[in-house]
């Protein structure tokens, strides 16, 4: 066991006990709270690949920005703890088999593909950050600016839906 | 066990420079408290702490002997983990970001080993920082949302909205000296500053304040007081409002949890001098041009007076304990001062830290002289004057020096 692979399984770790916390807590603030957690772990992963600059994003914007904002939002309304009803019909002969046989699927995919036998990829080439904003603003240019255009968009969709009517 | 010590050397230095920073940063931030009490007393003509020990200089122990032992009462209908978490999460984070900061350009030789001063050296030092800020929300939330009390809710949803507000200005007003140096790591940023600027001279002419394409005086404005708001000092202190909120997301806590909040605050605001002096002010770099070399003799011609200063007042103070200790301390420094001439390689190393401190200690200053002149702001004017003026102000800041860059090329 060499370092790296103890951080990622660490981090691994933390980050689907979160989002198994964030789907069991009745709380709202809870749950943000461990939204929270698979965010920082998420970040942590992406670091120990090399990629410095997508983890650092990943905080400030997933992390940081939108995550308070769900915090603000849940302060805000107050909500209280939510109430726990039975599980449906649905969800119980449906939901449970396909989630299973999703899961089985993925994890089959993850295990035959080349990359498996090598264990996690580790900080070998560090990616550096003119790299990637070479490929955003100069090979992919036309794809994001017109996300910028879809954001700015609902945006403006958001105001104009949070208008008082006249 | 010499050996073992040389096998892990890189962990083990590493552990003790962390050990070291954080009793120097602790320290550091009780004795600043002591110098804003002094400041803003000496402002409202007054005389501040000075009944426990000379000069009141052992108030902050006292204060945190106070914290230590106080009764620490849980409010009844807490949201107990949250309301554990939160004070542990500020003071945290607080702590992790000034691990990012490098305080010298040259490292110590020991042993084989070169141990630069700073923890770590990251090739994405400001954006790291932006991280650590980003997460220091949660701190103040989460406590104003799980006091169960109306005051540090309202504190909390104050202070969540007027940090979310500011961390725009806060990283937009970075990306011009960003730009400049076109890296991210603040030890290049540094570097970069040292070369002609302005008219070609070296020295304060080459900090980003002054050089580069387009001199970053409004993104150095717009980032402090970006950050004056984001460590919630006055005047944009309304998360603690004290006539209208009590004291805002730390009423209900008590005690060293308390303390906690109060140290976070302050190693903030040594992180952010950090961070103003490293990106607008040239960091560890001399304002003088190299050409001046009798400069290199500022630290003793600065430490030698006041050491003698100590000394002198000290004998003619009026309790027999500061009458030993305020001389022994002025001997010291004296001391201090004489060894720096003499030895020119420890007076060289100690240059670097010798100015980045400096530069620090300025902008703590002017916190407090802030602290101590400024009323504060109304919470709509608060919103109104970061929305709409200081980040447009940062966008015009960042189109025009990006222009001037393309166009221009790099000075």
């Amino acid at each position: 066991m060499n370092v790296p692979l103890i951080i990622f399984f660490v981090l691994a770790a933390m980050c689907v006990l979160g989002a198994v916390s964030l789907i069991l807590q009745r709380h709202p603030i809870h749950s943000a709270l461990s939204l929270i957690v698979v965010m920082v772990a998420l970040a942590g992963l992406y670091l120990l690949m090399g990629a410095e600059f997508v983890a650092a994003v990943q905080i400030i914007v997933y992390g940081g920005a939108i995550m308070v904002l769900f915090v603000f939002v849940i302060m805000l309304l107050n909500a209280g703890v939510e109430e726990r009803t039975n599980m449906s019909k649905l969800a119980g002969f449906a939901g449970i088999p396909l989630a299973v046989a999703l899961t089985g699927f993925l994890a089959a995919a993850v295990a035959r593909s080349a990359d498996a036998s090598q264990g996690p990829l580790v900080a070998g080439a560090v990616a550096p950050t003119k790299t990637l904003s070479m490929l955003l603003f100069q090979d992919f240019v036309y794809p994001f600016e017109l996300t910028s255009f879809l954001i700015l968009i609902a945006i403006l969709g958001a105001i104009v839906l949070a208008q008082p009517e006249k | 066990m010499i050996n073992f010590l040389d096998q892990h050397a890189e962990i083990i230095i590493t552990i003790v420079k962390i050990a070291l920073l954080l009793f120097v940063v602790l320290t550091v931030n009780a004795y600043l408290t002591w110098f804003e009490r002094k400041v803003v007393a000496h402002i409202q003509s007054r005389w501040g702490p000075h009944r426990v020990g000379p000069h009141g200089l052992l108030q902050p122990l006292a204060d945190g002997l106070k914290f230590l032992f106080k009764e620490d009462p849980t409010p009844t209908g807490v949201s107990k983990f949250v309301y554990y978490l939160a004070p542990l999460l500020a003071l945290a984070l607080a702590l992790t970001s000034i691990g990012v900061i490098p305080f010298g350009p040259d490292p110590l030789h020991f042993r084989g080993h070169d141990i630069y001063l700073g923890i770590a050296d990251l090739n994405i030092g400001v954006l790291a920082l932006f991280a650590i800020t980003a997460l220091g929300v949660y701190g103040v939330a989460l406590a104003g949302w799980s006091s169960n009390s109306k005051y540090p809710l309202l504190g909390g949803l104050r202070s969540s909205a007027q940090m979310v507000s500011y961390e725009l200005t806060l990283t937009m007003s970075v990306v011009g000296v960003l730009l400049t140096a076109s890296s991210f790591s603040l030890r290049d940023i540094i570097n970069n500053q040292a070369g002609p600027g302005l008219f070609g001279w070296h020295g304060i002419f080459g900090w980003s304040i002054l050089a580069g394409p387009f001199p970053q005086i409004i993104g150095f404005l717009c980032f402090f007081t970006a950050a004056v708001a984001e460590t919630n000092r006055v005047p944009f202190d309304l998360p603690e409002a004290e006539s209208e909120l009590v004291a805002g997301f730390h009423t209900e806590y008590a005690s060293f949890k308390f303390a906690m909040f109060f140290i976070a605050e302050y190693t903030s605001m040594i992180t952010v001098s950090c961070l103003c002096s490293i990106l607008f002010f040239g960091g560890w770099l001399s304002p003088f041009p190299p050409g001046w070399t009798f400069t290199v003799y500022l630290p003793s011609i600065i430490l030698i007076p006041s050491g003698l200063w100590l000394i002198w007042d000290g004998m003619r103070y009026e309790t027999i304990f500061g009458r030993l200790i305020l001389p022994a301390v002025g001997t010291v420094i004296t001391i201090l001062g004489i060894a720096f001439i003499l030895l020119p390689a420890v007076n060289l190393f100690i240059q670097g830290p010798f100015w980045f401190l400096s530069k620090i200690f300025v902008f703590l200053f002017v916190y407090v002289w802030m602290r101590g002149t400024l009323p504060r702001f109304r919470y709509d004017q608060l919103m109104a004057f970061g929305w709409k003026l200081l980040l447009p102000a940062s966008l015009a800041n960042v189109v025009l020096t990006a222009t001037l860059i393309l166009f221009g090329g790099r000075s």
